[in-house]
């Protein structure tokens, strides 16, 4: 049993042990924003330990190891300094890609160079169980890194959100799909060094680049938040899978730590539209043809349109506020203008908190970022299950740039395709004041909100960010 | 090692990994996927693995697997000095209230 790796020095296993602690401890951190820089910190450190750590198992090489390091830690560092918080969606998707990427390499360098991974027996066949291993971990590698692309290239809106649907999509998924199946398990079951130095893994590689693109074309951008918390899981399971492979502690822990990470916040953003995990995978939700409900009500109904000077006026004179921001707030980066009008209604002695649906933005805790970034203490803003009971007694709600989270129907209608999402319930304050480009478009779920009708609903309909600069002037004098 | 205690790490793994990730609050969940994305580029092991031993080795495999090996460095070493920065300039804005003369709440 020639197995390098398992020979690895007893200190090099420890400090692997360690580094996945301190990987565990960086997610830890993030239970709250006191302690979360802490946690980032632990992060960085760990990395490092994992990283010297192989540097001093491995010293061959080293200086064009150094140079690529060097060479991809600036352009990483780079890209971390110029980013847009409005961008941050698109810029994990594209992270998440070279993840994939990264482990497809080292997959297909390990199956080059089975014996420098020490997982031949002594005839120099791959072991069966690293070929298991090193199967799944290339397939999923693939299946992130294009799945990734195709999520960052919708998100940077270079490719549009709507669904792209392929006839006979659902079959040929599932076709591909059992097809890596199936050859993982040829490629696992044929012990001969002369077949597995076949085109088996390439198949399967080539097999998984396309599921990864099929699988998410289909997905419209409402669901956006679901497929980049997915493909989050999956770049864990990768490297999980290539933990297996080197076996090495400190992989397994952090890929186990991202695999289950994704897959909660895949699980909460589901929740927080009432979806199933299947039906959004099933893509399609979004489409442009929008739901038959919608269709049949585009008659113009009454409604009450307002100027900036009239929203200054019921704000000012108002004792709370809550501010419902939505991802058009986003669009048209209307928070700093926000965060001023709030500044200037608490300084009347209004109460001002803002109001946060889990998929207000187009990632996780988007619009949480979004705010903080405009300097809104982190304290005034509140999770929907947290302030949603406190509408009732609200004397205006302020809705900038979000729809569908507010739309009562969800509540009501159980034929709209929104029925069952939790909703915030901004009808019950005394006064609605909602932002909106026109009257015209609706939401992404294509399903018209009654709250733009009721007779304490007054609608802003201008530019969201050119509608708050004004309501900050005739707030000024 | 063998199989069965790797598999056993994994298991323990998911469960922790579970628990903490449902503690952490939900303001935080874009840095916690920047995070978690800079901490799975700890695939940059392999990747360093790779590099190291095909340059040890002359075989066209070897040479071919130590390219792989540096490219895969390269695309790690974006993610783990992009992720842990970006995360860094995500934390550094969230900021408690001041203790202004509060406004009449």
């Amino acid at each position: 049993m020639e197995h390098a790796v398992a020979a690895t020095p007893a200190w090099a296993v420890l400090a692997y042990l360690v580094s996945g602690v301190l990987f565990i401890l960086s997610l830890r951190g993030l239970s709250s924003p006191e302690t979360s820089q802490r946690g980032n910190r632990n992060g960085m450190i760990g990395m490092a330990i994992a990283v010297g750590t192989t540097l001093l198992l491995h010293p061959t090489g080293l200086p064009l190891i150094v140079a690529a390091i060097a060479i991809g830690g600036s352009i990483g560092w780079f890209i971390a300094q110029r980013i847009q918080m409005t961008a941050m969606p698109e810029l994990v998707a594209g992270f998440h890609s070279l993840v994939g990427m990264a482990a497809v390499l080292v997959g297909c360098s390990a199956y080059l160079n089975p014996a420098a991974f020490g997982i031949v027996d002594a005839a120099g066949n791959m072991l069966m169980v690293s070929r298991i291993e090193l199967g799944l971990g290339i397939a999923i590698g693939a299946i992130t890194f294009s799945g990734s692309i195709i999520a960052f290239l919708k998100l940077s809106g270079r490719m549009s959100g709507s669904p792209i649907l392929l006839p006979g999509r659902h079959l040929l998924n599932l076709g591909v799909l059992g097809g890596i199946v199936v050859l993982t398990g040829v490629f696992a079951m044929s012990p001969d060094a002369a077949l597995s130095q076949g085109p088996l893994i390439w198949i399967i590689l080539g097999l998984s680049f396309v599921i990864g693109v099929t699988l998410i074309i289909p997905i419209g951008g409402a669901d956006m938040p679901v497929v980049i918390s997915m493909l989050n899981s999956y770049s864990g399971w990768a490297a999980a899978a290539m933990g297996f492979t080197l076996q090495n502690t400190a992989m397994i822990i952090t890929g186990a730590l991202v695999g289950s990470s994704g897959a909660i916040l895949s699980y909460i953003m589901c929740k927080a539209m009432n979806r199933s995990f299947i039906s959004v995978i099933a893509g399609g939700f979004g489409a442009d043809s929008g739901g038959p409900a919608a269709a049949g009500s585009a008659v113009q109904k009454p409604f009450k349109a307002g100027s900036a000077d009239d929203a200054a006026f019921i704000m000012k004179n108002a004792e709370t506020v809550i501010i419902v921001p939505g991802y058009g707030m986003a669009v048209s980066q209307a928070q700093h203008a926000l965060r001023e009008m709030g500044d200037l209604l608490r300084k009347e002695g209004v109460s001002v908190k803002y109001a946060i649906h889990p998929v207000a933005g187009r990632m996780p805790g988007h619009m949480n970022v979004l705010l903080a970034e405009a300097n809104v203490p982190y304290d005034d803003v509140f999770e929907l299950e947290d302030i949603n009971s406190e509408f009732a007694q609200a004397d205006v709600a302020f809705v900038i740039g979000a729809n569908d989270v507010t739309n009562p129907l969800a509540k009501t209608d159980k034929t709209s395709p929104i029925y069952g999402m939790p909703v915030l319930d901004v009808e019950k304050a005394k006064t609605v004041l909602f932002i909106k480009r026109s009257m015209g478009g609706v939401g992404y779920a294509g399903v018209d909100n009654p709250v733009f009708y009721m007779d304490n609903t007054m609608m802003l309909l201008a530019d969201a960010k050119k509608m708050v600069e004004n309501i900050v002037k005739a707030l000024g004098h | 090692m063998d199989f069965l205690s790797i598999l056993s790490i994994f298991v323990l793994a998911v469960f922790v990994g579970y628990y903490v990730v449902w503690s952490v609050t939900p303001a935080l969940h874009t840095p916690l996927m920047a995070v978690t994305n800079a901490i799975s580029s700890v695939i940059i092991v392999g990747a360093l693995i790779a590099a190291a031993a095909g340059a040890s080795v002359s075989t066209a495999a070897g040479e071919g697997s130590k390219w792989l090996g540096l490219l895969g460095v390269v695309l790690a070493s974006v993610n783990i000095f992009g992720g842990f920065a970006v995360t860094r300039r995500m934390l550094a804005m969230y900021k408690k209230k001041e203790k202004k003369p509060a406004a009449s709440k």
